[in-house]
């Protein structure tokens, strides 16, 4: 393999990790606090409120039924808005992070309902305010959960990051594509593939390593 | 002086078309410094009426007057400051899992907004008194069951209550754990004055250490008074069969018996080998059992009764000829 191409894919994978890191870290920015309001205004939860509820509940279930290169093509718009472009990485995080954080959302969600309710009933009995309880009780009591779900948001992210490559993205996704697909230099392809396998199994084993040693379970 | 006082609390709930009324018009007046039980069988309303009285459960209609204030009247932000002195332990614990000891014990000092270095040193004492200190550093995980609860005890201690309330707090312990908890509670009651409200289906924790004891049948009390009036006297249909309990195992119940209560010194032979030389009469025994009420011994004793009339007047007369309390009776199935 040529120099160039070594120093193409090495750029690939710096702007890969840059775009799904910068995107998980937005989507989290996000939708902890959606998925904490899901969470709190649910039946049985310490603020129910149907109508908010069933308002972000429903804007949460439309994004996410929209199929990621669809949401990508109908946002170029507010993505120019945003970052001043629609190409190169700067301009794919704004469609990861608009992807991303409903299902963040509905992950933090998930997180918060393996909390034992008794736990939240006895902060209640102590006198806490809704506040205390999500910082002091529901956010600490379910980290170790949300940073399993934060490795798994991690590689489904990575994924959508490589779908971008087909519409001027950039990243490991792009190089696929445009040598491996338009190219027809297969063996590329299957490079840039291995990498983003090796990419998601590091963040995989990452982030179960410090779900576990913060879980005091 | 009264620190509860519930007029008139009942709590319904509404679920799909059904309605359930767990409590029932109940009116208790609860008194400072006691140890107040509340007994009855599982779906009594024990656990609901207990959640009324820090408003876990909002009641349906009634009144929940805690220190002279009625708590349904009061702003959210008051309500939270008086649960700061309404303290609760739970069956299951309810400890925080990431949380180490000796900063479970510090939660409710940190949302009171206490100092951080004071509110360690005030959980260390705490930890000191359930005799836990030791284990300051560890996590829930590594405690036992009767360890749990002993740091849930030091953390509901924390902000100073003036009550403690335990729903079954001693349910999912083994019996020499439980004696140790209610030892401990009995001791907090002494030293602290905390007044103690105990929820429980067992007659054992209310023997132990309660003065006082409300009986609960199908939401409503049926019955309520000092533990050893309750327990020599027994009048309803519900606390007979929850002090017999242990007495008479269930393949006995629909017999005709004879409830002999024994107060303090008196014991079982001299009286039963006596009662059968005068009575000349052949008696079997149900069943019987000691209790320790309030540091005195109690005994009761269960005896079948004979067919003969004549032979049961004169045992009756015996009995009270020696001044012995008992009652008649045979519980339904
Ligand atoms: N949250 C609830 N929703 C519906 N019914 C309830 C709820 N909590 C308790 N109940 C019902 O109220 C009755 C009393 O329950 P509970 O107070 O838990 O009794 P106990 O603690 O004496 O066993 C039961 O019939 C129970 O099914
Ligand atoms: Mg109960």
């Amino acid at each position: 393999m040529s120099e160039q191409m070594l120093e193409i894919l090495k750029n690939g994978i710096w702007e890969t990790l840059y775009m799904t890191v910068v995107s998980t870290a937005f989507s989290y920015l996000f939708g902890i606090p959606l998925g904490v309001v899901l969470y709190i205004t649910d039946k049985k939860g310490i603020c129910q409120n149907k109508i908010i509820n069933f308002v972000v509940g429903i804007i949460v279930n439309m994004i996410r039924s929209v199929p990621f290169l669809i949401l990508l093509v109908a946002i170029l718009p507010f993505t120019r808005f945003i970052v001043g472009t629609t190409i190169g990485s700067n301009a794919t995080i704004v469609p990861l992070v608009v992807a991303a954080t409903p299902f963040v959302a509905r992950m933090v969600e998930s997180s918060l309902k393996e909390i034992d309710f008794g736990v939240i009933e006895a902060a209640k009995a102590m006198g806490s305010s809704v506040g205390q309880i999500i910082f002091k009780v529901l956010l600490p009591e379910a980290k170790p959960s949300l940073l399993l779900g934060g490795t798994i948001s991690l590689a489904t992210i990575l994924g959508y990051s490589a779908m971008a490559g087909f519409v001027g993205g950039g990243g490991l996704g792009a190089i696929a594509i445009n040598y491996g697909y338009y190219r027809y230099q297969g063996e590329i392809m299957w490079i840039t593939v291995a990498l983003l396998v090796v990419i998601v199994q590091l963040f995989q084993e990452i982030g179960l390593h410090l779900a576990r040693r913060v879980d005091k379970r | 002086m009264i620190v509860y006082q519930l007029i008139s609390l009942s709590k319904e709930f509404r679920e799909k078309g059904n309605t359930v009324e767990a409590v029932k018009n109940v009116n208790l007046n609860i008194e400072k410094g006691k140890i107040y039980g509340i007994i009855g069988f599982s779906g009594a309303g024990k656990s609901t009426l207990v959640r009324c009285l820090n408003l876990l459960e909002v009641p349906t209609s009634g009144k929940v007057i805690f220190n002279g204030k009625n708590l349904l009247n009061i702003s959210p932000a008051e309500l939270r400051k008086c649960r700061q002195k309404i303290g609760m332990i739970f069956q299951s614990f309810n400890l925080l899992s990431q949380r180490n000891v000796v900063d479970n014990v510090c939660y409710p000092l940190e949302i009171a907004g206490v100092k951080r270095k004071e509110a360690k040193q005030k959980a260390l004492e705490l930890l000191e008194m359930v005799g836990l200190k030791e284990k300051a550093k560890s996590y829930p995980s590594q405690l036992s069951g009767g360890q749990k609860q002993r740091v849930a005890i030091a953390r509901a201690l924390a902000t100073s209550p003036d009550v403690l309330l335990c729903d079954e707090a001693t349910s999912a312990l083994d019996p020499i754990t439980t004696t140790s908890i209610l030892e401990l509670l009995k001791e907090i009651n002494q030293k602290l004055g905390v007044t103690i409200i105990i929820i429980t289906h067992e007659m054992k924790v209310v023997e132990l250490i309660c003065d006082h004891v409300a009986v609960m049948s199908e939401g409503t009390v049926v019955e309520q008074g000092e533990v050893k009036e309750i327990f020599v006297n027994p009048k309803a249909e519900i606390t007979k069969k929850l002090v017999l309990n242990k007495a008479l195992d269930a393949s006995d119940t629909g017999r005709n018996f004879l409830r002999i209560v024994f107060e303090g010194q008196s014991a079982f032979e001299p009286i039963l080998s006596s009662l059968v030389l005068e009575c000349n009469t052949m008696v079997n025994i149900l069943g019987a059992n000691t209790e320790n009420i309030g540091g005195k011994a109690y005994g009761q004793m269960l005896i079948e009764l004979p067919k003969d009339s004549s032979v049961v007047n004169k045992i009756k007369k015996f009995l009270d000829s020696k001044s012995v309390y008992y009652e008649e009776g045979g519980i339904a199935g």
